[in-house]
């Protein structure tokens, strides 16, 4: 084998790989919080992605309009909720939160949508429309089943995935898209060259790693979430809200998933649909990592995409079989290693 | 238990429908595909919703099921009636292979576990060249009869319904069996079905070939309806709507699965056709609304519909009382029956650094109760689960009958006549009394799984359900043998653990708080009780807070602190000992 199509594939394989360690975290942090495996994770990137490139090319994306429309829903189940005790300041809160933000945002958004903002607004805004979608589709679908089994959440999870895709082919069309990059810069380093747009996606990716290290680790939110993962209940005795704690989960999990997506955008072009692949991905690295642990989930993540690209290079028609087979093994070994004698209860 | 019926009356009723007239054909053709759904989503059902394994991956197995045909019916020329085996046995190896990584894996890595190779082999599907990669294999000759050639969805129909209805018979016999019960004890955890001889692993990988065989036969028929095959429909989407099926309909129920495939298959045609008369626009409407639909149900009727359906039905009268004259041969015996039944030898469990047993060392011997006491964190249960294998001991050792027993398993332990209830009660709450002490019987029945299918264990099956019935008539909880177990109170619930535990026809008896959430009465009642098990040969440990009942109770007591003896004796010597009185005062006395 030639050194530099070594190297070649190990560069791009690990762009890959820190795009699907992303997702990867994102997806640890949801089920560690809420026991939901987010299968939207892929959507997330997608509308994201797509939500950056059409505000780049002067389209007006629908995402925007749909945050504001999951914020009313939101409203309107908080109202639902709250009814035995509704006061002002409850009203006002969701209100604003789940009303007079996205509509703000949609105003800001109309206003840019004709003119071809700065990469900079595009990916800020795709960033709040990607966030406000996350933060509400806790609060609509998530939060009322919060007390039931991983199982019902999953399917759960699944419709959401449906319906979002759907909703995706019919805000941003069959036709895939690319985006500008973040970065225009390039360097070259013997033989391998350094674009603005992967050095880019390895700083975020790093930066991640450590901020939510940091996060959990030293935050009194970032405690309480963890507080949420070991026992529900016990955190809400102990006064946590549960459900901010999820919506903070949905927050970090839709923006790191828009995020990825405006990454990798410049790079590849994508299709309504794609986000669902790119998503399994990061969760076969997820699985790798145990679902528990975030480090050993990123460098899983980095070995997925260093395999699918020298699979991709050597049988590219083989490529996904390889990736997700590559779980068998995996999932052979850790049943080796921890015969698990924990009782599920439901 | 089954009702036969209404499942005549249904498959009268399936016969009839091709007869009416008027009957648009393309009706026809929908029951074919609800028939197929069926089949997998039952099997999803014995997996999912009894067994607690959640598969993504059924639409593989459909996969193999199909392919299987198209090749060997088209390359080779084999008549369709020759693959069907081979179709059948083609889906069912792989689950064994697949099933034999799959089934080890603990709760949400499983469904994930299923999603990865689910759409790895869809997109092997699509590649491999003699499966034709994406274009699949066409031309696969129809099902014939004599000359009699099943071209038409009207008269593969038949073929269909026949399966789906064979299937629901043979999987609801075989849950409402000796085999059945095990699997429905899956879901509740391991440890309570190994205390009573369940091998689980093999009872997971057995639920798992079952529901590939079924997603294998719905294949064989696909195959043979299309007369083509594809990957499409064996892919992620597909494997997702299956599991869809399983639960709109109902998780936990034969018939759910049925219901659910004829609701998700209308549904999706009637959007499918209405919808872009509604909302024009492009593509994908339906999936949206399928999507938010499906949402919806499970925030409104997370049970699905058929209990929902048969909550409408009036409460029928329980089950018929077993016929309590049939008997089953007691458990096979050690020759001479020592008078040292259990020993414990200077027993320790270390968990990292805290050491829960240290040294521990006593001995149970016939026709005695003793009775292990301490404070909270003394290292009680502990104990018992390394007598009872659940835990294996750091060093020391636990003989019974002077055997060696410190790496065996559960399941073997009960096998030597150790059995066991639990501190925190391992019932399976939507199972009847009975049931749930029939588990106990378990290593004393003998029929298997094809046999249970095929009703050949109706003998066996008579035997156990009588020595149930037997013990929880012993118990005196005979009013309420037919009550779902998780009706009862936490005290009844102790006592049904109890009968449980009488089923093995022990020689020690170990139980952990029996007496706990009991009533003054009752108590009194459990204490004549174990009194007569004891001068009935039986030997009793028993853990308990209750000093009065322990030392009205007990023939000898040991005292556990902090994992360590601090005393043995007769109740009488336990009450003065200063050391007993300092671990439960925390004063010198």
């Amino acid at each position: 084998m030639n050194t530099t199509i070594l190297l070649f594939l190990i560069q791009d394989g690990i762009t890959n790989g820190a795009i699907y360690a992303l997702l990867g975290l994102a997806l640890v942090l949801v089920f560690a919080v809420t026991r939901v495996i987010l299968i939207p994770q892929g959507e997330f990137v997608t509308y994201g992605a797509l939500t950056y490139a059409s505000l780049a090319s002067g389209q007006m994306p629908g995402t925007a309009k749909l945050a504001l429309a999951m914020g009313i829903v939101a409203f309107v189940f908080d109202l639902f909720a709250g009814r035995k005790a509704l006061h002002g300041r409850l009203i006002l809160r969701t209100f604003l939160a789940n009303i007079v933000l996205p509509g703000i945002v949609l105003a800001v958004t109309l206003y840019f949508a004709g003119q071809k903002p700065p990469v900079a607004i595009s990916m800020a805004l795709s960033l709040v429309i990607v966030a406000l979608i996350g933060v509400s589709l806790y609060r609509i679908v998530f939060q009322p089943l919060a007390h039931t089994s991983v199982l019902v959440l999953l399917i759960a999870s699944v419709g959401v995935h449906l319906a979002l895709q759907g909703l995706g082919l019919l805000f941003f069309g069959a036709e895939g898209q690319r985006g500008p990059a973040v970065l225009s810069t390039a360097f070259t380093l013997g033989a391998l060259r350094f674009t603005g747009q992967s050095i880019t996606v390895y700083g975020i990716t790093i930066a991640f790693i450590v901020g939510l290290w940091l996060f959990f680790g030293f935050t009194r939110y970032g405690k309480a979430l963890r507080a949420t993962a070991v026992n529900r209940l016990g955190a809400r005795l102990a006064g946590i809200r549960t459900s901010l704690s999820g919506q903070i989960a949905f927050l970090l999990a839709s923006v790191i998933g828009a995020l990825s997506g405006i990454l990798i955008v410049p790079i590849t072009t994508l299709y309504y649909d794609s986000g669902f692949l790119i998503g399994l991905k990061g969760f076969v690295a997820a699985i790798i990592g145990g679902l528990v642990s975030y480090p050993l989930t990123a460098i899983a993540a980095l070995f997925v995409g260093i395999v699918e690209a020298f699979s991709s290079f050597y049988a590219s028609n083989y490529k996904e079989v390889i990736v997700f087979m590559l779980l068998i093994p995996v999932l052979l070994l850790r049943s080796l290693a921890a015969p698990a004698v924990e009782e599920e209860k439901d | 238990m089954t009702d036969r019926l209404p499942i005549l009356v249904f498959a009268l009723l399936m016969a009839a429908i091709p007869f009416i007239p008027g009957m648009p054909p393309f009706w026809i053709v929908l029951l074919d595909n609800i028939g197929l759904a069926a089949l997998v989503a039952m099997g999803l059902v014995l997996l999912t919703g009894v067994g607690g394994l959640t598969s993504f991956g059924q639409a593989a197995f459909v996969g193999f099921g199909a392919y299987t045909t198209a090749v060997l019916s088209t390359t080779y020329g084999l008549s369709p009636w020759l693959t069907l085996p081979l179709s059948l046995l083609v889906s069912g190896l792989l689950a064994v292979l697949l099933g034999l990584v799959t089934v080890r894996l603990s709760g949400h890595y499983l469904p994930l576990g299923t999603l990865a190779w689910g759409l790895g082999l869809f997109y092997l599907f699509s590649k491999l060249e003699f499966l034709g990669r994406n274009d699949g294999i066409s031309a696969i000759p129809p099902l014939s009869i004599g000359t009699f050639k099943m071209l038409s969805p009207g008269s593969i129909y038949y073929a269909i319904w026949v399966a789906v209805i064979v299937s629901a018979l043979l999987t609801m016999n075989l849950l409402d069996s000796r085999t059945g019960r095990a699997i429905r004890a899956l879901r509740r955890g391991h440890v309570a079905a190994e205390a009573f001889g369940v091998q689980t692993p093999r009872a997971k990988l057995l639920v798992f070939i079952h529901a590939a065989v079924l997603a294998g036969l719905s294949g064989w028929l696909y195959a043979h309806l299309q007369r083509a095959v594809n990957p499409t429909p064996f892919g992620a989407q597909a494997g997702i709507e299956y599991l869809f099926i399983a639960v709109v309909g109902g998780a936990g129920y034969v018939w759910g699965g049925v219901l659910g495939a004829a609701i998700v298959v209308v549904l999706k045609e009637v959007l499918q056709s209405y919808l872009p008369l509604i909302l024009p626009g492009s593509g994908q409407v339906e999936t949206i609304v399928f999507g938010i639909m499906l949402v919806a149900l499970l925030q409104l009727a997370p049970g699905g519909v058929w209990p929902w359906l048969m909550s409408f039905l009036p409460e029928r009268s329980g089950g018929r009382k077993p016929d309590t004259s049939l008997t089953l041969p007691a458990r096979v015996r050690a020759p001479a029956e020592a008078s040292v039944l259990l020993q414990v030898e200077k027993a320790r469990k270390q968990f990292g650094g805290v050491i829960a047993v240290n040294n521990v060392s006593f001995d149970v011997q016939a026709r005695e109760i003793v009775a292990l006491i301490g404070p909270n964190g003394a290292g009680k249960s502990t104990t018992f689960n390394l007598i009872t294998g659940v835990l294996s001991a750091t060093s020391g050792s636990i003989s019974v009958l002077g055997k060696k027993v410190d790496k065996a398993p559960p399941q073997e332990i009960v096998k030597l006549g150790i059995s066991r209830t639990f501190q925190h009660v391992k019932l399976v709450p939507d199972m009847t009394v009975l049931e749930n002490v029939a588990i106990g019987a378990h290593l004393r029945g003998h029929s298997g799984p094809i046999a249970s299918m095929l009703r050949l264990d109706r003998a066996d099956e008579a035997r156990l359900l009588a020595e149930a019935a037997r013990q929880i008539e012993r118990v005196g909880l005979g009013e309420q043998m037919h009550q779902l177990a998780g009706s009862l109170s936490l005290g009844q619930q102790r006592i049904v653990e109890i009968a449980r535990a009488l089923c093995v026809d022990p020689m020690l008896l170990l139980l952990d708080e029996p007496a706990a959430g009991l009533r003054h009465m009752e108590k009194q009642q459990l204490a004549k009780l174990l009194r007569e098990l004891r001068d009935g040969g039986m030997s009793v440990l028993l853990v308990e807070h209750d000093m009065g009942f322990v030392m009205n109770l007990a023939d000898r007591i040991v005292v556990l602190d902090f994992g360590t003896k601090i005393a043995e004796g007769t109740p009488a010597t336990i009450k003065t000992n200063p050391e007993v009185i300092k671990a439960y005062l925390g004063v010198a006395a």
